[in-house]
């Protein structure tokens, strides 16, 4: 059974200087939930989440909450909790003083307030920092402090836009998992914004793939990753092989001039199509073993794995394997039919692939 | 490489010109302490004048009305001014610059176009007063406080206002706990220069003062006309020395800035 509807982003349309932002965005949070907004700098995922805190009115449509329309509510009076990128720490205030600024103005006691305050530095790992000021910590000090200031008001929702973004790689993975721990011991919605794949993949429930102010895809990370919808998803979430093809009958696809056997059905005869396949499902062969052949042109170590580039039919095969050849070496190419994911040519130019030359 | 001859010269320079700006209020300040009247000849040190301008009457009078006029232009430029910054904050760029260049005609306009200015339209609409003084004051200050604290405001991070109101604040506490704070080095240093501006100002305020009011400046021009007064030498030198106080209070307020934030950005660094 699903979790409850708590917020409900209904037909949201915003323009900024004449230019469209948010295109009719409709889009439903449940109680409990880890939802990703994912997608490229500027398609409209900050706009999206500052609609919600109550920063940015919407030109059309409403917002939910919980039953209500808050689409009018100023942010002072909305029952959730922002972590804004970076630097929002109040710089002339101490740690305590920071965290217990929305439980003053809440008119909370004193005795309840040095609780609160305690045990939220617990939660972020960072006991006995109520006395330093925020301009002597480190980055990810300081977005602790402001998911600590955040939950202690004990919002229903929790909006984080791009938390992580200014602190390194390591650093970044170890916050991932607190916030999954976070998550997990609240109970409350997350809300999550970043534009990098791995983490939305590392951290949600439901992950919610933008571009250009629409909506392209929503579902769990493996529907996401798995069974991308269109070219611009299959991209945008690691690397993969994009190919034009064209649908002979069902099971059957033409690629560069190759029958591949695959498994979906129900698009026609003879429409072309975009064919994805991911890197990692590219099996290499000796020559004339697979379905077609190629030369290894590129290859470079990756520690896990080899990453190599195989020029077949005309293509640049994205390859990844355990085990590498050689630029030069003479190749089979096999695709297993599972593993070949055929998708609709896209309708409209916000589906195309951003970055992919035509 | 520089000789010691070069770095002679270039002290010596930079001396010369100093001594040569600042010369004439030296033998001002020397003059206030001449016990003799003539200008031109030393008749031993003595703070007679300094006690004979606090009996004055008319000099205290002169005091008490720039220190009144002064202080409340000076406040009330700063909450106009402040004021007028955080309208400018939420306005389109082209509109933003526009204001912006509008308020630096006061500024770089002829004082006493300004001055002639205010004082037609009092006499015509008003009349000439403590009013129509303090209403030219305060639009002496204005731009001061303006350039004073747009650039604070500037600086200032959203984020930080938008927490506060995400944090349960209405916009009024937000930014009076959150905002006020950082633009204050601002806010203050706009308030000295726009106190500095209107006490020292003498062509504005002469054309729109009232009939028998004098501030410290209009009363010294008078008197300096009747002739010679020791008296006003030393009114000059305090004049100027309170002002000097002022505009180092300022620059103090101004440096503090940079090597707070750049103790900010070592201490990220270290931690
Ligand atoms: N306050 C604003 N004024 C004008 N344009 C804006 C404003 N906020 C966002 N935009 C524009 O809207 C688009 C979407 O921005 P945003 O939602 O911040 O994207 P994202 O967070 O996905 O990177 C961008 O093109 C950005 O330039
Ligand atoms: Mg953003």
């Amino acid at each position: 059974m699903q979790a409850k509807e708590l917020i409900h982003l209904e037909n949201i349309s915003k323009s900024f200087d004449g230019e469209l932002v948010l295109d009719e965005l409709d889009l439903t949070i449940r109680e409990n939930e880890f939802l990703t907004l994912l997608g490229p700098s500027g398609c409209g995922k900050s706009t999206t989440l500052r609609i919600l805190g109550g920063f940015i009115l919407p030109d059309k449509g409403r917002v939910i909450f919980d039953g209500q329309d808050i689409t009018n509510t100023p942010p002072n009076k909305r029952n959730l909790n922002t972590v804004f990128q970076k630097y929002s720490l109040f710089p002339h205030m101490n740690v305590e003083d920071n965290i217990a600024f929305g439980l003053r103005i809440a008119g909370k006691s004193d005795a309840y307030i040095k609780d609160k305050i305690k045990y939220a530095l617990k939660l972020v790992n960072l006991d006995g920092f109520e006395k330093r000021s925020p301009l002597l910590l480190s980055g990810g000090q300081q977005q602790r402090i402001a998911i600590a200031r955040a939950i202690v008001n004990e919002p229903r929702v929790l909006l984080l836009d791009e938390p992580l973004g200014a602190l390194d790689l390591k650093l970044r993975q170890d916050m991932q998992y607190e916030l999954i721990r976070l998550k997990n011991e609240l109970g409350i919605t997350f809300v999550y914004v970043t534009h990098d794949q791995e983490e939305a993949l590392t951290m949600s429930d439901t992950v919610v793939v933008m571009n250009q102010g629409y909506i392209q895809q929503m579902g769990t990370p493996e529907d996401i990753y798995n069974e991308p919808e269109n070219a611009f998803v299959a991209d945008f979430i690691g690397d993969s092989n994009i190919i034009d093809g064209i649908m002979i009958r069902d099971r059957k696809v033409e690629i560069l001039g190759v029958t591949f056997d695959c498994v979906d059905t129900g698009f026609g005869e003879y429409k072309p199509v975009d064919v994805v396949i991911r890197p990692e499902d590219v099996v290499l062969l000796d020559p004339g073993k697979g379905s077609m052949d190629g030369v290894v042109s590129h290859i470079i170590f990756k520690g896990v794995h080899y990453e190599m580039e195989v020029t077949a039919g005309g293509f640049d095969w994205l390859v990844q394997s355990t085990v590498g050849h050689p630029v030069g070496t003479p190749v089979g190419i096999w695709v297993d039919p599972y593993n070949i994911q055929i998708m609709n040519k896209p309708e409209s130019d916000d589906e195309k692939a951003v970055g992919v030359e035509e | 490489m520089v000789s010691r001859g070069q770095k002679f010269l270039e002290r010596f320079y930079i001396g010369f010109v100093f001594f040569l700006l600042y010369a004439p209020i030296l033998i001002l300040i020397v003059c206030s302490f001449n016990a003799s009247k003539a200008r031109t000849v030393w008749g031993g040190f003595t703070f007679n004048w300094y006690v004979s301008l606090a009996q004055n009457e008319e000099v205290m009078a002169a005091v008490r009305t720039s220190l009144v006029l002064t202080f409340s232009a000076a406040l009330i430029a700063t909450i106009l001014g402040t004021l007028a910054c955080i309208g400018m904050t939420v306005m389109k760029k082209n509109s933003q610059s526009a204001i912006m260049s509008v308020t630096n005609i006061p500024m770089l306009n002829a004082d006493i176009v300004t001055g002639i200015a205010i004082m037609l339209l009092f006499v015509r609409f008003a009349g000439l007063g403590m009013m129509s003084m303090l209403a030219a004051h305060i639009t002496l200050g204005v731009p001061y406080v303006i350039l004073n604290v747009m650039p604070k405001l500037k600086q200032t991070n959203r984020s930080a206002y938008e927490a506060a109101l995400d944090l349960g604040a209405t916009p009024t506490y937000a930014f009076r706990k959150i905002v006020l704070p950082d633009i204050m080095p601002g806010v203050l240093s706009g308030f000295l220069l726009a106190f500095t501006i209107s006490l020292d100002d003498f062509v504005i305020t002469y054309f729109t003062k009232g009939p028998g009011i004098n501030t410290i400046s209009t009363m010294i021009y008078q008197q300096v006309r009747r002739g010679i007064n020791p008296e006003m030498y030393a009114l000059s030198t305090i004049l100027f020395l309170v002002i000097l106080v002022f505009l180092w209070i300022v620059n103090r307020i101004q440096n503090d800035e940079p090597q707070a934030a750049e103790a900010q950005a070592k201490g990220k660094v270290a931690a």
